[in-house]
């Protein structure tokens, strides 16, 4: 049960890699331009073009490709799932019928667009793992704020949404390994989670999730008073340690990805 | 004599419990004490006597409902004056955990003086500069909930370093550690004061913390009950408990020996110190003093 | 010798098997906890400590060796773990951490309610957890858990594993967090447990509470049983101790200074028996 530290999904490798060293900004501003182009792109060769490059990036990222596939164990079943259900709708285009369950019909066509939907989720997982993989939650809350910071003149709080996220990845351990301590202390009074139906599960939890809840907001209050004793006034005046800078990789990845994108959306 | 940093002057808080407004806590009840520019002050107290009420109006967390508490002369409730305490009084918590706020170690660290808008390459140099004050350079990348204990305390203490204040008030940072982490952080928080001079006010419930302290102030139901050099206290307590408040061990067992006729001197309060004024009892060649 | 309650062979324990992060942290130890005893379990963090316990009771399976609960396999084919957990009750650190229910009482109820007792039984058993930990439940018994204070609502905490009846009570550093005061009652209710024939372990940093409450002390050290011993075998050791990175109680570590500065004094564990020692000792040299 010890799923605490080992997640891959959303874990920053630390790698020196051409990946690594891009601006976050690029980064996430080019994973966004790749899940568009994901969902426009109309056929297996344009997905399959997307993969290549997605792949390519994971190559130049330097990330061990037996770790970055493990990643895509959680989504198996959904994947799966997803698949299996697209199966039986066709949107009307006549062909041949697979086999049939009670009133559904699986069809080839349908078949064929259920593999579509499948291969598009997969390398939207791989491609926003390679993000994460690539990107530490600094950079990455960083990077988001700095791209919030026009929005600011509308009221969108930029740099406390950063703070928010920030704060959040930094916890999502420490609450991982609070809910597993919390479950086993109320294992060792008798409970179990694992069995009866969903809603006598669901109810199972309520030992785990009142301490968690009320952790949560233990934690927050004395965080809170540990950042203004730090002085922390909210984002106005504060500097940073580490600024975002574009460099030349950032310029000739900006293309690429561009010329990339307008490429696969024209591929038939 | 040394100048005073700390002033204050018959502080009163008084609170509204959360689950009963109408019913009032009185959490200090006139407390007046003045700690000088590089002091190391141990404060102790048991449960509900105030010591963490006091810890928090030192640097402002709390401002006084009567009474008045100065930082370096400034009032904390003057306009901007609790800010102008903050920069100069950092502060350790209890729990290692709720201080750290960033995900990597030397984020965190630099969270301070980015708060205070120092110029990035400065706040590069605290970073690294407060980090091998505590002895954690090599932890800079890491994550905190990787570190130990009395590791991230250490970073707290760095974090706190890297904005150079005149003092640091630690809010019983060793209760939730173990003897390793405890003994790193009183290590770091003992050459803080003795090396760099910096103003030490250390709370605590166990009276083998303050070990190190010049100087104790013992609180009881919002009050001061005690205040003097650390050794005439430990065995002004191990003469008569007061309350909740017991003397370190050592020093009650130098008590029990004088009242057994061992002539143990005053002011022995560790197991060197005690083995010490023992051997000396014991002349090699001559009798001793029993 | 009576058979014992728990016993564990040849255990070993890896976290995280399979993955890049694997990690030993129990190798090959047979330990195991005898009726009616007080035993201590130490040794420096990370030794493996918290993770033996979490095999006495199911919490966690060995990946090699046998743990029997009342000479049955936990993990053989007919294992009932339910019970074993009954059996021996664990109470893990900072415990107050878990407490969830509207009223003490209820929250005591948790545990006798998952093993299935009639609502009279129940409320029998959580009465008598209360009152074994000092908590009288007319005064408390209907009030939040977390209207009190940090050492009560851990004593709720132990009464919510004490309900279940355990023949064995686990500690994991009960006292940790605690002041003096806090510390002090839970101690002393643990005495008394004990001396009502309940068999309890305790891990521990505290030296001075290992010599206090301990008849014998297993020593642990990078997943291993170093030494194991009564509390006055293992403190005669304190090189040995000091190797792993342990200390000793401060009436052993003053008999140590002192004799290093030539004064003979008798082994004291406690600071009664130190003055004891001292006394006698400066008496002799007259």
């Amino acid at each position: 049960m010890e799923f605490a530290t080992y997640v891959p999904i959303g874990q920053y490798i630390q790698r020196e890699s051409a990946v690594h060293g891009l601006d976050p900004r690029t980064k996430i501003v080019a994973t966004g331009a790749l899940v568009i182009v994901l969902f426009f792109v109309p056929t297996f060769a344009g997905l399959g073009a997307c993969g290549i490059v997605i792949l390519a990036l994971l190559v130049a990222s330097r990330i061990p490709l037996l770790f970055a596939l493990r990643s895509l164990r959680p989504v198996l079943f959904l994947l799966a799932l997803t698949v299996f259900l697209n199966m039986f709708f066709t949107g009307g285009v006549p062909s041949r019928t697979l086999f049939t369950i009670g009133p559904l019909v699986a069809t080839e066509a349908g078949l064929r667009a259920a593999l579509f939907i499948g291969l598009r989720l997969l390398l939207l997982v791989a491609l926003t793992s390679l993000l994460t993989f690539t990107t530490s939650p600094v950079e990455l809350t960083d990077g988001v704020e700095w791209l919030l910071r026009p929005l600011r003149r509308f009221g969108v709080p930029g740099h406390e949404l950063a703070m928010m996220m920030s704060i959040a990845l930094r916890f999502v351990p420490t609450l991982l390994e609070e809910t597993e301590r919390i479950m086993k202390a109320q294992m060792a009074r008798g409970a179990e989670f694992s069995q009866g139906h969903i809603l006598a599960r669901a109810r199972a939890m309520i030992p785990v999730l009142v301490p968690l809840m009320l952790s949560a907001f233990r934690r927050s209050e004395e965080l809170a008073l540990a950042m203004e004793a730090r002085c922390y006034r909210g984002g106005s005046e504060r500097t940073r340690m580490k600024e975002l800078r574009w460099r030349a990789a950032d310029g000739l990845a900006a293309v690429l990805i561009g010329a990339a994108c307008v490429l696969f959306l024209r591929v038939r | 004599m040394r100048e005073p940093f700390f002033e204050v002057e018959d502080l009163r808080f008084t609170y509204h419990r959360q689950s009963d407004r109408a019913q009032a806590v009185v959490a200090l009840d006139g407390l007046s004490c003045v700690i000088g520019r590089g002091e190391y002050v141990g404060v102790v107290g048991g449960n509900g006597s105030g010591k963490s009420t006091l810890a928090k109006h030192l640097n402002a967390l709390l401002l006084p409902t009567g009474g008045q508490v100065r930082v370096a002369g400034v009032d904390t409730r003057a306009p901007e004056g609790a800010w102008a305490a903050r920069r100069r009084v950092g502060m350790i918590f209890q729990n290692p955990d709720n201080q750290l706020v960033a995900t990597v170690v030397e984020e965190d660290v630099a969270f301070g003086p980015e708060n205070l808008g120092v110029p990035p390459a400065e706040i590069r140099r605290r970073v690294d500069q407060a980090l091998d004050a505590v002895g954690m350079a090599a932890f800079r990348r890491r994550a905190p909930h990787l570190l130990s204990g009395g590791q991230k305390q250490r970073v707290a203490i760095a974090g706190v370093l890297a904005m150079h204040p005149e003092s640091i008030v630690l809010d019983e940072p060793t209760t939730m550690l173990d003897p390793q982490g405890r003994a790193e952080v009183l290590e770091v928080v003992r050459t803080l004061n003795r090396r760099d001079g910096i103003t030490i006010v250390l709370i605590s419930h166990a009276m083998e913390d303050l070990i190190d302290a010049e100087r104790i102030i013992a609180l009881d139901s919002g009050r001061i009950v005690l205040d003097g050099p650390a050794a005439r206290i430990f065995d002004r307590l191990a003469e008569a408990p007061l309350g909740p408040l017991a003397p370190p061990p050592i020093a009650a067992l130098a008590r029990w020996l004088r009242e057994d006729g061992v002539e143990v001197p005053p002011g022995v309060h560790t197991v060197d110190a005690l083995a010490d004024a023992l051997s000396g009892l014991f002349e090699p060649g001559g009798a001793s003093h029993a | 010798m009576p058979d014992p309650l728990v016993a564990c062979e040849g255990v070993s324990f890896t976290y995280r098997r399979g993955t890049p992060m694997e990690a030993l942290a129990l190798r090959g130890i047979s330990v195991d906890i005898r009726p009616r005893e007080a035993m201590a379990l130490i040794g420096p963090t990370g030794s493996g400590k918290s993770t033996l316990v979490q095999l006495f009771n199911g919490l966690l399976r060995p990946t090699e060796g046998t743990v029997r609960v009342a000479g049955q396999d936990l993990w053989g084919p007919r294992a009932d773990r339910r019970r074993a957990r009954q059996q021996v009750g664990l109470v893990f650190q900072f415990p107050e951490y878990q407490l969830f229910e509207e009223t003490v009482r209820r929250d005591v109820a948790y545990g006798p309610e998952r093993l299935s007792l009639g609502e009279a039984e129940v409320a029998e058993r959580v009465d008598e957890a209360l009152h074994a930990v000092g908590l009288d439940p007319s005064r408390f018994g209907d009030r939040s858990p977390f209207a009190l204070s940090g050492g009560e609502m851990r004593r709720v905490a132990l009464a919510g594993v004490l309900a279940m009846r355990p023949t064995v009570l686990v500690l994991d550093e009960p006292t940790a967090g605690l002041d003096p005061r806090g510390k002090e009652e839970i101690l002393a209710r643990l005495e008394l447990l004990h001396r009502q024939g309940l068999a309890v372990v305790v891990i521990t940093h505290n030296m001075d509470e290992v010599a206090r409450l301990a008849d014998r002390v297993v020593v642990l050290a990078e997943g291993r049983v170093v030494m194991t011993g009564s509390p006055a075998e293992i403190f005669r050791r304190d090189e040995d101790l000091r190797r792993v990175g342990l200390g000793l109680p401060q009436a052993a570590r003053l008999v140590r200074a002192l004799r290093a500065r030539g004064l003979p004094v008798a082994d004291a564990l406690t600071m009664s028996a130190a003055r004891a020692a001292i006394v006698a000792a400066v008496r002799a040299g007259t």
